[in-house]
């Protein structure tokens, strides 16, 4: 029996102008194969949330996207500073983003309430000083 | 509407005359800040917004956005045109301020309820 297809990106620290490059190329994967555009388009925005937090906050890390014919799973992990409060950044509005990230349009505190909603299921697992690991699925 | 009743509505400019602008505006989302837009979007989105960098474009593709309006006279940049085109994401600007943009739209799609 087949395994799932497996696809692996390294997000760099500092190429906020180039972020979303792993999520658009994840996107084009998966439309190929044939996931339906309302699926797409859930695990674009995830994805996306989630890469774009990686910059802005964790210096970058690794992005795997393991594919079946039930489900999309994806985890992103980094080794940055981790989340003191999970609590708390799951709460809409709140942020830690610097003003330049803010002035380029994100860093609403919107990202990982958005990743939850947008996805079945999501787990964050986090150590202060040691960095971030969060996997999240969407059923097909 | 379409995206050309829509460029009519806002007095905008289409910036790349090879796009289709016969394409159906069905759902409009006005917004400067991407992580709003990310939040808030539903499918087959027209994308209003004042902000100006790669990062819109990209937004608009997560999104499946048809379409962007660049508010306030912001003009996007060669980059930026290419990345929308590549895309398959119409594009246009208007001197509108957001809200003027934003009501003028709403007023026409409600005309007459």
């Amino acid at each position: 029996m087949a395994g799932p297809i497996v696809l692996t990106y390294d997000v760099q620290d500092g190429e906020f102008q180039h972020v979303g490059e792993a999520s658009s190329s994840v996107k084009k994967e998966l439309r190929m194969l044939g996931v339906s555009p309302e699926a797409l388009r859930r695990i674009s925005v995830a994805l996306y949330e989630g890469e774009v937090n990686m910059v802005i906050h964790a210096h970058g890390g690794k992005i795997t996207v393991e594919i079946t014919p039930e489900e999309v799973r994806m985890i992103l992990d980094d080794v940055g500073p981790g989340i003191p409060d999970v609590e708390k950044a799951m709460q809409a509005g709140w942020s830690t983003a610097p003003e330049e990230i803010r002035n380029l349009g994100f860093g609403a505190g919107m990202g990982l309430p958005n990743m939850k909603a947008n996805t079945d299921i999501m787990e964050i697992d986090t150590r202060v000083g040691e960095g971030t690991k969060i996997t999240m699925t969407v059923k097909l | 509407m379409t995206q050309r009743d829509v460029a009519k509505i806002l007095n905008a400019r289409f910036m790349d005359a090879s796009q289709d602008f016969d394409r159906e505006a069905v759902n409009f989302c006005g917004a400067d800040m991407m992580s709003e837009a990310l939040a808030f979007s539903h499918e087959n989105t027209t994308l209003l917004t004042g902000l100006c960098n790669p990062q819109v474009i990209r937004t608009a593709e997560m999104l499946d956005v048809h379409a962007l309006v660049f508010v306030r006279g912001k003009t996007p940049t060669p980059e930026m045109l290419e990345m929308a085109k590549e895309k398959d994401i119409v594009v246009m600007c208007t001197d509108e301020t957001m809200y003027n943009a934003c009501g003028k739209i709403y007023h026409a799609i409600h005309e007459g309820e």
